[in-house]
């Protein structure tokens, strides 16, 4: 009774806000929580060290942030972890938002929702130091001769085969790790992913990695933003679409991401 | 007046054969048939059929990725093709090293025992990873850092493992009095096994050696975990852009087309072996 | 001196003394049936002498050489043995002509073109030059029988050993495998003979010996040991089969 009492107190006290708040009450799962699902494990520099309650890391970030203009305190985020086909599969969500940089396009936007993007990505090629010093450029005649991969649940692939269109069928692998193991293993050449995961990759995964050059996110006709996942129709993505849109135009988003991802800045743009 | 010995017509014992045959099929017929009115009636009725169709058997998503998936798979196909057969004689080694007698050739013979017990005490993905990923980060140059020629190496490696089993009892169930037979003619051991016991095991073996062919097939998709874009990997890249798991339904039914006729037709072989020997 | 000479074999069987110091002679182009109960050693006895199990003690002679030594290597020995078994143990997979073949192919090194002559003399010398191409299971147990004696002929073995090479025949069928021991007898073929078969060993051996208990209780000319047995279980023997 005194901890509702006090959450009342609270409510109240964040007076601003209180159109968002009225707008998720009863939309979530559990009510009065925000329940925000993430990566298994999750990965710099969007969530630090896999633990997301810390607040730490761009998508951590910026998910606190919007929860506490939906009219939710930190201590009633929870966390949950899901893979990309149980976040896609049909019937009921255990979350209320999923993020974990998925790409909004239109043929996934037909089974799920996605909120207003919240990143636009750059996509990078990474590829190791020898890559280089045999001739490698950031320019597309340049990239197609490489021997190229990707993980192949995420956008890179079509952008690879669309984009760089290699002379050699590209590989594919399950997570990030994998991709490295095979660019270890010089199986590989280069690996497209976004910017900031490039950049991470190169400087603490990949010992003599490096972000050969970057598609800035304009240059393709279907740039690469990242949206929250949802359930298709789910009453909430108003209330989402409302902080997250307040977010950018006051320019906490900005903040965040100048915070959590700011060495984007001085990779190369791919010509 | 009842018929005579060899008159036309079918015998007492035919009609009633006849009558039980034709009381047989309309049970099943009618079960089956029932069975099936009751998948077709009672799944729609579950409150989330709308969704999983639209996410598992959406024929639009079909038409799409099956001609990608068909290409795909024909890589699948290549990596069988050129798997199956080294199996078949790599395991053929293993299986004959674990059936040396000769004291200098023990280590041979101790190598087979170890191989086996590991390549079948292991999961086939691991097997893929460990070789497919390992082995080229030892530094190896290209083309020999290949995934297709790592990962085929472990997938030839596991299967050969079981297959040498499957040898062994092949050669374990030629009788002995065709040894003795081979012997008593003074043909040297080599000889009794090349041309009398090998010959006999291997025909007993080949409806077992058929299940592990399609499950050899099967497995080949296993590759895709170290690069590979097979059929598995390309239904996985179909799936993520799109949102749904149709292609993983497409992928499947590729796969049933090739492995429903080869299972039937091991059985067939199994039931040919067991009326020959009744 | 003897073609085939054994002095004291012994033979253990899973702890089982199945053979128990057995002395036996047989001399060149001579015919010996060995009778005696089943499990009285005959087929064992049969199977030592191909060296296809190793006697325990004692020694086993072929034209004086000590062929029973552990160290000696059986494989050229049993080329100068040949063994026809009751099951007949023809190769099924084999046709009747490949069967016959392959020893001498593989021991000879000779090619299938250089052999076809001989091997073909062999079948029509018992009747069996039509059923060359025919696999075992499309035989009758007697032409399987003979094609088994022709196999083991094919190796031009200086003594043949047949081990109740009637008994898993049908009985109208047990004849023409008979009339090939007789023409064999005719050609001076040395033969050691394990049978059921009375009437033949009476009217064929040159000597008959009684198996009793792992050694040769009784043994003489077929008049001599079927008329006048000497001992009681020779004699109990005899009465039950005749």
């Amino acid at each position: 009774m005194r901890l509702m009492t006090l959450s009342a107190a609270l409510t109240l006290a964040a007076g601003p806000a209180l159109a968002a708040k009225d707008c998720a009450a009863g939309k979530t799962i559990t009510d009065g929580t925000l329940t925000i699902a993430t990566g298994n494990p999750a990965y710099y520099p969007w969530v630090m060290d896999d633990a997301p309650e810390s607040g730490e890391g761009f998508e951590a970030a910026v998910a606190y942030a919007m929860a506490e203009r939906m009219g939710f305190e930190a201590e009633n985020v929870t966390w949950t972890r899901t893979s990309f086909d149980e976040s896609i599969q049909p019937g009921a969500k255990n979350f209320d938002v999923n993020l974990q940089q998925f790409s909004i396009t239109e043929d996934r936007e037909k089974v799920v929702d996605f909120s207003s993007p919240y990143y636009s990505a750059a996509m990078a090629v990474l590829v190791r130091q020898p890559v280089v010093e045999n001739g490698a450029e950031p320019t597309l005649e340049s990239l197609k001769a490489l021997k190229w991969g990707a993980v192949a649940t995420t956008t890179a692939v079509p952008m690879l085969t669309g984009l760089v269109d290699p002379e050699d069928d590209p590989l594919l692998y399950n997570d990030n790790p994998d991709v490295i193991e095979a660019m270890k293993s010089n199986q590989i050449d280069a690996a497209i992913f976004d910017l900031p995961t490039a950049l991470y990759l190169s400087a603490v995964v990949l010992e003599d990695g490096v972000v050969l050059g970057q598609f800035p996110a304009d240059r393709t006709e279907n740039p690469d933003r990242f949206g929250m996942l949802m359930e298709e129709g789910n009453p909430l993505r108003d209330c989402v679409n409302a902080a997250l849109d307040e977010m950018a135009q006051d320019g906490t988003l900005a903040q965040i991401e100048a915070k959590w991802l700011s060495e984007t800045t001085g990779v190369p743009v791919i010509e | 007046m009842t018929a005579t010995h060899g008159a036309p017509g079918p015998t007492r014992r035919e009609r009633y054969e006849a009558r039980a045959r034709r009381r047989g099929s309309a049970i099943a017929l009618g079960s089956t048939v029932a069975v099936l009115l009751a998948l077709v009636v009672l799944i729609p009725l579950a409150p989330g059929w709308e969704a999983v169709k639209k996410s598992f058997f959406n024929a639009e998503i079909f038409a799409r990725t099956f001609p990608g998936l068909l290409q795909a798979f024909l890589l699948d196909v290549a990596i069988f093709a050129w798997c199956a057969p080294i199996i078949a004689i790599w395991a053929l080694v293993i299986a004959l090293a674990r059936d040396v007698r000769s004291p200098a050739l023990y280590p041979l013979r101790l190598f087979a025992v170890i191989y086996t017990d590991i390549f079948r005490g292991i999961p086939v993905i691991l097997i893929v990873y460990l070789i497919g990923f390992g082995i080229p980060g030892l530094g190896l140059q290209r083309p020999w850092n290949s995934p297709y020629i790592w990962g085929s190496l472990a997938l030839i490696l596991t299967y050969s493992a079981y297959v040498a089993e499957i040898y062994r009892s092949g050669i374990e169930s030629v009788h002995a009095s065709q040894r003795a037979a081979a012997l008593s003619l003074g043909l040297s051991r080599a000889d009794m096994m090349r041309f009398v016991v090998l010959p006999q095991a291997i025909r007993r073996v080949v409806p077992a050696n058929m299940n592990m062919l399609i499950a050899l097939q099967k497995d080949v998709a296993l590759l895709s975990f170290i690069g590979p874009v097979e059929v598995l990997r390309q239904a996985g890249v179909y799936k993520s852009l799109l949102a749904n798991f149709t292609p993983y339904v497409v992928a499947a039914i590729i796969f049933l087309c090739v492995t429903i006729p080869a299972t039937r037709y091991a059985d067939y072989l199994i039931a040919k072996q067991n009326r020959a020997r009744s | 001196m003897a073609k085939l000479e054994l002095r004291g074999v012994q033979k253990r069987f899973r702890g089982a003394d199945v053979l128990r110091g057995l002395d036996l002679s047989v001399d060149n182009g001579d015919m010996v049936c060995l009778i005696g109960a089943s499990g009285s050693g005959k087929s064992t006895l049969l199977r030592c002498i191909n060296l296809l199990d190793p006697i325990d003690d004692g020694e086993i002679r072929l034209d004086g050489q000590d062929i029973s030594a552990p160290e000696l290597d059986p494989q050229p020995v049993r080329q100068r043995i040949g063994l026809v078994f009751q099951s007949f143990n023809l190769f099924p997979h084999m046709t009747a002509e490949e069967n016959v073949m392959l020893a001498p192919r593989r021991i000879k090194r000779q090619g299938r073109e250089a052999l076809r002559p001989e091997i073909a003399a062999l079948f029509a010398r018992f009747g069996l030059d039509d059923r060359m191409g025919h696999y075992p299971d499309q035989l009758s147990g007697g032409q399987q029988q003979r094609v088994a004696i022709i196999r083991a002929l094919a190796m031009r073995p200086e003594i043949m050993l047949f081990d109740e090479i009637t008994s898993a025949l049908d009985p109208e069928l047990v004849g023409e495998v008979l009339d090939v021991l007789r023409q064999l007898k005719s050609e001076g073929m040395t033969m050691v003979m394990a049978t059921h078969e009375m009437s033949f060993a009476r009217e064929v051996a040159d000597k008959v010996c009684f198996l009793s208990d792992g050694h040769i209780l009784e043994q003489g000319p077929p008049a001599q040991l079927f008329e006048r047995p000497e001992h009681a279980r020779t004699a109990a023997f005899l009465r039950a089969v005749l």
